[in-house]
């Protein structure tokens, strides 16, 4: 124990000899100065940049919002139909049968609901109208065959000008129509849920975004179900069982360069493979999630090999040395562990391929389709291509629905980033 | 503390006599690519005795200690030659079942490891995946035990289902042992169990392996060799991948045979 105690001894010769640094001299002075101002200066653009980032975030949200709520909202004017007048020659009790669809397709529903606009608001009534306004009177009728009988007021959506008057400015003749409506308290603007159950229209009044959105949910289907095992599995066997040689190299470097690939020539490979060599149908969700599946495989197998490279060898110790198989170490140890890793990746991907446009060109999802799609085969289109198809329309109702769609795409995505960081947060363990 | 450790020779001579083998190792060497770690070692390990292995860091002590459950199969550069036996069977043997060699022969490592699990689970994994238990009550039974011999479960009995990560270093520790005795081995090897702990849990591991001596073979690395001394029967000096000598703990640190253990345990280097 002795020798642990400390041992006085006199400080060598040279520490006395020492001269202090002096502080107080210009030149060191001018050093402090300069250190202080690079430090202000180098915090001053940090705070710069995150402020004009900020900037950009809050005038794309504002300039969005205002326009694309108004996207949501459609205006209605109120149609007095007197049905018996109308002679549409359609048996109310009829429609109960199975022949209802055939039936209220011979009847002229378009003529009688022009005829009744005429009648209440002038000669020119129906150009107040949307095109698709007889539709509403169709659903009224199919919802309750009486009202055949008698005279209703339905609430029809009304034409572009008369919408934009109502809520912006229209031009002359549609601003007389609407403030003449609305002096008859004919008139409505609201919420309108035909733009979230529709699918896509040549009339920008009665066009929905239901279609794009069931694409783009069918081909996340296909994609996720395709990238994600196939990802995760490439990932723990190239951690966990390949061999670390030239091959392995190899195929790492391969798989970071796919991940870097303009996502248009995925769009190429997909139209060469899956549409011209396998035939598969055009526009199908089934080939654009195949598509982007190839597109997200590499972003899922990048982030599932970090994620498992993150768990400690130290747990894979643990289990080896009580005994456990290979297989037992991956799937009760290290696969849980990285697994919030994994699913933030794979989330990411999912995002980016929500998001993408220009494979889906490629392979025919750029196709107007007035119909949601019914299954994995149909022709569908997707939220960010719907977007791009009205952007493209000349008619100026589509202005407030393009910006519409974008805030369904956006909410999505926002909704699926915040689902990752919340599970990146609930699930992160530190060692 | 003379009596006791006058005791404690007594009864080491004893146990000297009619010892049992339980795993030898003869001219192992030990490579990892080009570089050999270790050269021509041969050594006993018995079912009574606490063997300690000690030497300076990077002798390769660990690494033999690793071939001994064949945890060094999990490196790829490493190679391994030479015979190691367990029960007089060759544990590098093609038709010798890794998993099952593990599971007979436990291992502890340098950092507390527990799996961020339970304290239950942490325990009852090993009995799982070997199918030791087969209704609930037998793998509580099992979980309890393993936990009082490893001298945890007054301190843990309340509180099974929090996460192993939440108990302090030496607890954690210990639940490491408990979790190794759960698989009910026949050798425990320690990779320096007390490095990361401080005096007192150093202490209480200390005690537990005197506890658990005669039940379980034990190997122990240590860089301490106060510990070594205090701990084991049979002490191992290891210097630059070789074993420089091997033979009883008292004549090893009172009456060394070769210049370099008498250097090393009398701190001029390591």
């Amino acid at each position: 124990m002795s020798t642990l105690a400390p041992v006085m001894q006199p400080a060598p010769k040279h520490a006395q000899a020492r001269v202090p640094t002096d502080w107080t001299t210009a030149s060191m002075q001018g050093r402090i100065r300069r250190r202080y101002r690079a430090e202000r200066n180098f915090r001053m653009l940090g705070a710069g940049a995150v402020l004009l980032s900020t900037a950009f975030l809050v005038f794309l949200l504002v300039s969005m919002l205002s326009q694309g709520l108004r996207g949501f909202t459609q205006t209605e004017l109120k149609l007095p139909m007197d049905f018996p007048a109308a002679r549409l020659g359609i048996d109310p009790v009829a429609l109960r049968g199975p022949d209802a669809r055939a039936i209220l397709a011979a009847a002229d529903l378009e003529n009688a609901t022009a005829q009744a606009a005429n009648r209440a608001y002038g000669p020119a009534g129906y150009k107040l109208l949307s095109d698709g306004a007889w539709l509403s009177i169709r659903s009224a009728i199919q919802e309750d065959p009486t009202i055949l009988t008698r005279r209703a007021d339905i609430w029809v959506p009304t034409s572009t000008a008369i919408d934009l008057a109502a809520k912006t400015d229209g031009d002359a003749d549609a601003e007389a129509g609407f403030r003449m409506l609305d002096a008859r308290q004919a008139v409505r603007t609201g919420f309108s849920m035909a733009f979230l159950t529709g699918a896509d229209s040549t009339d920008p009044t009665i066009v929905g975004i239901w279609g794009a959105l069931k694409g783009s949910l069918l081909t996340m289907f296909v994609t996720l179900i395709l990238a994600f095992p196939v990802g995760v599995l490439s990932a723990l066997y190239l951690e966990e069982y390949a061999p670390r040689n030239r091959w392995t190299d190899l195929i790492e470097v391969s798989i970071n360069n796919l991940a870097a690939v303009p996502s248009i020539i995925f769009g190429l490979l997909g139209l060469a493979v899956f549409l011209n060599f396998l035939d598969f149908p055009r526009s199908a969700p089934i080939v654009g999630g195949l598509t982007l599946a190839l597109m997200t495989m590499p972003v899922i197998v990048i982030a599932g090999r970090n994620a498992i490279k993150s768990v400690p060898p130290s747990i894979r110790d643990a289990a080896l040395g009580i005994g456990a198989s290979k297989v037992q170490v991956v799937f009760h140890h290290v696969l849980p562990l990285a697994l919030p890793g994994i699913l933030t990746g794979t989330i990411i991907g999912m995002a980016r391929a929500l998001g993408e446009t220009a494979p889906l060109l490629m392979i025919g999802m750029r196709a107007f389709i007035a119909s949601p799609p019914g299954g994995l085969a149909d022709p569908a289109t997707v939220l960010p291509v719907q977007i791009f198809l009205w952007s493209d329309e000349v008619s100026r109702g589509y202005v407030e629905k393009t910006s519409a769609a974008i805030i369904v795409l956006l909410v999505f995505l926002l909704a699926m980033n915040g689902i990752a960081i919340y599970l990146r947060n609930r699930f992160e363990r530190r060692w | 503390m003379t009596t006791t450790s006058l005791n404690d020779r007594a009864t080491r001579q004893q146990a000297d006599h009619g010892t049992t083998l339980k795993m030898t190792a003869r001219g192992v060497d030990v490579f990892y690519g080009e570089k050999q770690a270790i050269k021509n070692v041969s050594i006993d390990v018995t079912q009574e005795n606490v063997t300690a292995f000690i030497g300076p860091s990077g002798c390769g002590k660990s690494t033999f200690l690793r071939t001994l459950n064949r945890m060094n199969d999990t490196v790829a550069a490493a190679r391994v030659t030479g015979d190691i036996t367990l029960d007089g069977k060759d544990i590098y043997a093609p038709d010798m079942d890794v998993v099952q060699l593990r599971a007979r022969v436990g291992m502890v490592f340098q950092k507390p490891n527990p799996f961020p699990k339970s304290i239950y689970e942490n325990v009852a994994y090993g009995p799982r995946i070997h199918g030791l238990a087969s209704a609930k009550a037998d793998m509580d039974g099992i979980v309890e035990k393993s936990l009082r011999r490893a001298g945890l479960w007054d301190e843990v009995k309340d509180r099974l289902t929090d996460s192993g990560t939440a108990l302090s270093g030496g607890q954690q520790q210990r639940l490491c042992i408990a979790r190794a005795i759960a698989v009910d081995p026949e050798v425990i090897l320690m990779d320096e169990p007390c490095s990361a702990l401080d005096p007192i849990a150093t202490a209480k591991i200390e005690e537990l392996i005197h506890e658990l001596r005669g039940r379980y073979a034990i190997v122990i690395v240590t860089h301490n060799m106060q510990q070594a001394a205090r701990v084991s029967q049979k002490t191992a000096f290891f210097h630059l991948g070789t074993l420089v000598e091997y033979g009883d703990t008292s004549d090893i640190f009172t009456n060394p045979r070769q210049t370099r253990t008498k250097d090393y345990i009398t701190g001029r280097y390591g």
